[in-house]
């Protein structure tokens, strides 16, 4: 069985430090990480590799530091590390970045024949969730997203059943061989790695293929040209600087009462629109009574 | 089984200097790091002293990242809030290449440093934390135990670079546990300002730096001290104060900082700088009288670990990265000799020291850490004095200059007796001769 993993680095949101004075946010320094949601793919293909013996390659597109990212794999224990690096990539949204990822599995596929791809269910940079299924689209897999646990593998029979998170409820779904399944959080624990491991990651070469490497002649496809989405603005909501204020009352009757004055000295053309809500409604009623009136 | 020639705990300067020296003469290096890449623990002023690093690589400048070349030491005394009595040393000479030392971002740095381990040959693990050292029957040290599985991992010598803290050798019984008397605590922010700014605030271009020492009352009659570096486009601002000075004092390492930000001297000079980075780390600064043993069966302490510190003249790092190196020739030499890593052998490694400023260094000032402790208004009183003297003599008010001579000697009198001064003044040329 050969199994893929896709994965990304991404910045450690959990490190974004604030300073205990000025409470502004320090962003120098924040550390390069493995998307959690990648981690739990990993484990996943992890755990069939001890059970059936299956190969694990993990592959991502990236800069070159994100290497270090699969080296982290390999710490964990995945037997080939791809990095699929290579200037025309850059500025790829997921429309690209899926159509990179393809071909490259392709191209894994055809020296090693694929039975699984898994990804994190999305990323914790850019949230999309769309990646996954970019992939298993363009390669024609087997679709299974936001999978919570496998709970039966068959490579002889070519299927499995996954247990998939729905709206309401769990649905459990069978599928034939190949599949892409995307992973949701929390269904099994990343293992720490042991020493061996560790020697393995920080010995081990991890294969750089660049766009020739990953099969890839279609340049119109890939980086910021294949990319169709934009980004117009980016911004955080503006916080309004309304004070709260106290009706008061003796009964609740006489504050209902100070609200709606109230309301209405704040906002004049209010009882306005009001009335003239009204009287629409008056005449509707009365355009209803007049065929009533008719018919009588 | 992994095996190595020897293993280096901790990528520090001492660390890397050591694990660079030994993979260059084609030894096999394994370094063991706990944080999460090389660099992540450390903090630093930063300053580098480049004539340690040159030793260990000749040609570093080409490839480094540095910041800017000294050019000008300033070194003032401060109160609280008010004042601020200085002298400064800027020297054209110190603008011809090759330049002496340089100011650093030590994230960067640290990175580059690593890098150069890598290159030379040196495995480099790291997220990675040894818990324990590996001995056999007669005590010799064998390896390390790591807090991985299967994490046990051999070697003829263990080299403990692991910083301030020194946790495995205090561990081991190697070393005693460090105390809040021999360890300073300092605090450090990044202030990112425009080159053209720094330039314009402290009279410089090009990639000319000045530095700044602080010391005074700034630190609330703590023993400690405060610095202002210039970078490229950043400045550096810290101040560190003695651990136990601190937790008597119960003030906090950052309001400290806040202070010294808000000093009229200083406000000005990082007036809309934006804080990139805050960092505190600890210092051992016990001097020449808190060393430990230095080395032993198959194990030698170097760097901030050994407590190699110069504390009177802000040195650490080339004390750090010296000490690696001559632990890494030590068994260089050895290995060349055939000889094993015994006690007796490894010996060397603390005769090379005391015979380098490393050791003469360490001598020179080893009263001064006493001096300072026993005798708080050598920091306090003296600043203040000389504060007061010099606004006595430039408020230009009518009095005549031997009557405000005669009133700041009375007030000197006044703060201590003549018996008092004399013996302030022979501790000092004692501790500092």
């Amino acid at each position: 069985m050969h199994i893929a993993v896709c994965i990304k680095q991404v910045p450690d949101s959990a490190q974004i430090r604030v300073h205990p004075v000025t409470n502004t946010i320090m962003r120098q320094g924040v550390p390069a990480i493995v998307n959690p949601f990648d981690l739990f793919a990993l484990e996943e293909a992890l755990r069939i590799k001890d059970a059936t013996g299956a190969t694990v390659t993990v592959l991502t597109m990236g800069p070159p530091p994100a290497e270090e990212a699969l080296r982290k794999c390999l710490s964990f224990g995945a037997d080939h590390a791809i990095l699929i690096t290579d200037k025309v990539f850059s500025g790829a949204d997921t429309l690209a970045t899926s159509f990179v990822l393809a071909s490259a599995l392709r191209t894994l596929n055809e020296r090693q024949p694929l039975d699984l791809i898994f990804t994190g269910k999305q990323t914790i940079d850019g949230d999309t969730a769309q990646v996954g299924p970019g992939i298993a689209i363009r390669l024609g897999y087997q679709l299974l997203t936001y999978v919570s646990k496998i709970r039966e593998l068959d490579p002889a029979a070519r299927r499995l059943v996954v247990e998939r998170r729905a709206e309401g409820g769990v649905q459990v779904l069978q599928s034939a061989l190949p599949a892409v399944i995307t992973m949701l959080e929390g269904g099994n624990e990343m293992r720490f790695a042991d020493m061996p491991g560790m020697f393995r990651a920080a010995r081990q070469e991890v294969e750089i293929w660049n766009r020739d490497g990953a099969g890839i002649t279609d340049l119109t496809q890939v980086g910021l040209k294949g990319s169709p989405t934009a980004v117009a603005q980016v911004f955080g909501p503006k916080p309004k600087a309304v004070k709260a204020q106290r009706i008061e009352g003796a009964t609740p009757a006489e504050m209902a009462e100070a609200f709606v004055d109230k309301l209405f000295a704040d906002f004049p053309q209010l009882e306005g629109e009001l009335l003239a809500h009204l009287d629409q409604l008056a005449g509707q009623d009365s355009g209803l009574a007049a065929p009533q009136g008719e018919s009588a | 089984m992994e095996k190595f020639d020897v293993i280096v705990v901790g990528a520090g300067p001492a660390g890397n200097g050591a694990a660079y020296t030994l993979a260059k003469a084609g030894l096999s290096v394994l370094q063991l790091e706990r944080g999460e890449s090389p660099g992540t623990k450390n903090v630093q002023g930063a300053i580098l002293y480049a004539d340690a690093l040159e030793k260990i690589i000749p040609d570093f400048r080409e490839t480094c990242p540095l910041e800017r070349h000294i050019i000008e030491q300033r070194m003032w005394l401060m109160d609280e809030d008010q004042t601020c009595t200085g002298m400064s040393y800027r020297d054209a000479r110190f603008s011809q290449e090759p330049y002496n030392r340089y100011t650093i971002i030590r994230a960067r740095f640290d990175r580059w440093f690593s890098d150069q381990v890598k290159k030379a040959g040196a495995l480099v693990v790291c997220e990675t934390t040894v818990t324990e050292l590996l001995r056999n029957g007669s005590g010799k040290v064998i390896g390390v135990r790591t807090e991985r599985e299967k994490g046990d991992i051999y070697a003829d010598c263990v080299i403990l670079a692991d910083g301030a803290n020194a946790l495995v050798g205090s561990r081991a019984g190697l070393r005693p546990e460090i105390t809040a008397d021999d360890m300073a605590l300092a605090v450090k922010e990044v202030l990112f300002l425009p080159k053209e700014t720094v330039d314009a605030r402290f009279n410089i271009s090009g990639t000319q730096g000045v530095v700044i020492e602080i010391a005074g009352n700034v630190t609330h009659g703590m023993l400690g001290t405060g610095f202002l570096y210039t970078n490229k486009d950043s400045l550096a601002i810290g101040i560190g104060c003695m651990l136990s000075d601190m937790k008597k004092q119960s003030l906090t390492p950052y309001q400290l900082l806040e202070g010294l930000k808000r000093h009229p001297t200083i406000k000005p000079l990082i007036e809309g700088a934006e804080m990139k980075e805050y960092s505190a780390h600890l210092i051992p600064e016990g001097g020449y009288k808190a060393l430990p043993q230095l080395y032993g069966d198959g194990w030698m302490i170097v760097g901030d670990a050994a407590g190699f510190v110069n504390a009177v003249h802000r040195e650490g790092s080339n004390l750090a990265m010296t000490s690696g190196r001559m632990a890494a020739e030590t068994l260089i030499a050895l290995k060349a000799a055939g000889k094993p890593y015994s006690a007796a052998n490894l010996a060397a490694y603390k005769r090379t020291l005391d015979d380098s400023f490393v050791m003469a260094d360490l001598k020179k000032y080893q009263d001064v850490p006493t001096l300072l402790t026993e005798q708080p208004h050598m920091l306090g009183m003296y600043p203040r004095f000389l504060g007061d003297a010099a606004r006595e003599l430039l408020t230009v008010d009518g009095v005549s200059k031997r009557a405000k001579q005669q009133k700041i000697m009375a007030d000197l009198k006044g703060k201590r007796s003549l018996l008092g001064l004399l013996g302030d003044a022979y501790r000092f040329w004692r501790a500092f001769r």
